[in-house]
C-alpha cells in the first residue's frame, strides 16, 4: 500500500515524504488541507512547527487551533486581523458598562425617592422624565464613542 | 598614532547606513531606499521588529504588507505587533487567550445587567420602556455577534459551538481546557 495516501495535509502541502513521527500530522489531518495552508500563509511551516514543538504534548492541539482561528482572521482582514474582533470587544464592553452605570444611576436615583417618601411612587411623567434623561446623555455619550473610533480599531491598544 | 590605531579599529564596527531600520538591523542586510519595513520599524524600536519576525517571520511580513494598501500599512504592522506580543505572552492561544477573557467579561455585564434591568422595571410603571431590551439590540452601537464576522464563519464548527452559546456561560466547551466560549 502507498504510504502517500497517508500523507497529513501539511506534508501534502509541503510536498514531502510524512514521517512516522510528523509534527504536523496529529494536528492537521490530510481531510482538511484548508487549515494548514491558512497557517502556512501567515506563520510559515517553519515557526508553525517550532510553535508547535514548543510546547507540552498536552496542549499543542490548542496551539494548532488557535494559530488556525488567527491567521483566518488575517486571511480574512490583513489589515487588523483577530485585533479587530478583539478591538470590538472593548468598544462592546464599554457600551454595556455605560449601560449598567445608567441603569445603576436610575435605580439609585429612584430607590433614594422611595426612602424619602415612602407613599411616593415615581408617577409615570417623573419616570419618563428621567428616561428623557438618560436619552439625551446616552446620545451625546455615543456621539462621544463615535468620534474616538475615528482614530481606528487599534486606539484600544 | 594610538588614537589613529583605535580610531581606524573602530571604524570596522560602525554601521554603514545609520539609517537602517530595525528590519534590516536584524536580517543584517542594507537598508534600501524602497525598504517595505522602514517606514515602521523605526530603529530606534528595535523590539518591535524582533517580535513579529519570530512570531510570522520577516517574508511572511513583508507579503502581508505588499498586499495592503500604503496608508493601511501602519495599522497593519502595529496588529501584526499586538498579535506577536500576545502569542509570545501566551505560546498556547495567542490573542485568542485574550478574546476569550473579553468575552468572558461581556458575558458577566450582560448579566449584571439584566439583573439591574429586572430591577429596575420593579421601580417603573410597567407601561414604562426604559430602554432598549438589550445592549445588544442599540442601533446607536452597532454591536456585532462574533459570528457575524466574516473571519469567523466557518471557524465555529471547529470548535464545535453554535452562535447560540455566545451569550450561554459554559463552564467547559468541547475543546477541554481551551478557555474561550463562542
Amino acid at each position: 500500500m502507498s504510504t502517500i495516501s497517508s500523507r497529513c495535509a501539511a506534508c501534502k502541502y509541503l510536498r514531502r515524504r510524512c514521517p512516522p513521527d510528523c509534527i504536523f500530522s496529529p494536528y492537521f489531518p490530510s481531510n482538511d488541507p484548508q487549515r494548514f495552508a491558512c497557517v502556512h500563509r501567515i506563520y510559515g511551516a517553519s515557526n508553525v512547527g517550532k510553535m508547535i514543538q514548543q510546547t507540552p504534548t498536552q496542549m499543542r492541539a490548542q496551539v494548532a487551533d488557535s494559530l488556525y482561528f488567527e491567521s483566518r482572521c488575517r486571511i480574512q482582514d490583513p489589515v487588523y486581523g483577530c485585533v479587530g474582533i478583539i478591538s470590538l470587544l472593548h468598544l462592546q464592553i464599554h457600551n454595556a458598562e455605560s449601560e449598567l452605570a445608567k441603569v445603576k444611576a436610575q435605580i439609585a436615583f429612584l430607590n433614594s425617592d422611595a426612602n424619602r417618601e415612602p407613599s411616593f411612587r415615581p408617577q409615570l411623567e417623573g419616570a419618563s422624565n428621567v428616561n428623557n434623561l438618560w436619552s439625551a446623555q446616552s446620545s451625546v455619550e455615543q456621539h462621544q464613542i463615535g468620534s474616538s473610533t475615528t482614530h481606528g480599531p487599534l486606539a484600544f491598544m | 598614532m594610538r588614537a589613529m590605531r583605535m580610531k581606524q579599529a573602530m571604524k570596522g564596527h560602525e554601521p554603514r547606513s545609520s539609517s537602517s531600520c530595525a528590519a534590516c538591523k536584524l536580517l543584517k542586510r542594507k537598508c534600501t531606499s524602497t525598504c517595505i519595513f522602514a517606514p515602521y520599524f523605526r530603529s530606534d524600536e528595535p523590539k518591535k521588529f524582533a517580535k513579529v519576525h519570530k512570531v510570522f517571520g520577516a517574508s511572511n511580513v513583508s507579503k502581508i504588507l505588499v498586499e495592503v494598501p500604503e496608508e493601511q500599512r501602519e495599522d497593519t504592522v502595529n496588529s501584526l505587533a499586538y498579535e506577536a506580543e500576545a502569542r509570545l505572552r501566551d505560546p498556547v492561544y495567542g490573542c485568542i487567550g485574550a478574546i476569550a477573557l473579553l468575552q468572558r467579561k461581556m458575558l458577566e455585564l450582560q448579566h449584571d445587567l439584566a439583573i439591574a434591568r429586572a430591577r429596575l422595571a420593579r421601580y417603573t410603571v410597567p407601561a414604562v420602556s426604559t430602554s432598549s431590551p438589550s445592549v445588544l439590540m442599540d442601533e446607536n452601537v452597532g454591536m456585532v455577534s462574533f459570528y457575524d464576522m466574516p473571519c469567523c464563519s466557518g471557524v465555529n464548527e471547529s470548535f464545535g459551538q453554535s452562535s447560540s452559546q455566545l451569550t450561554q456561560v459554559q463552564p467547559m466547551n468541547d475543546f477541554g481546557q481551551f478557555p474561550y466560549i463562542f
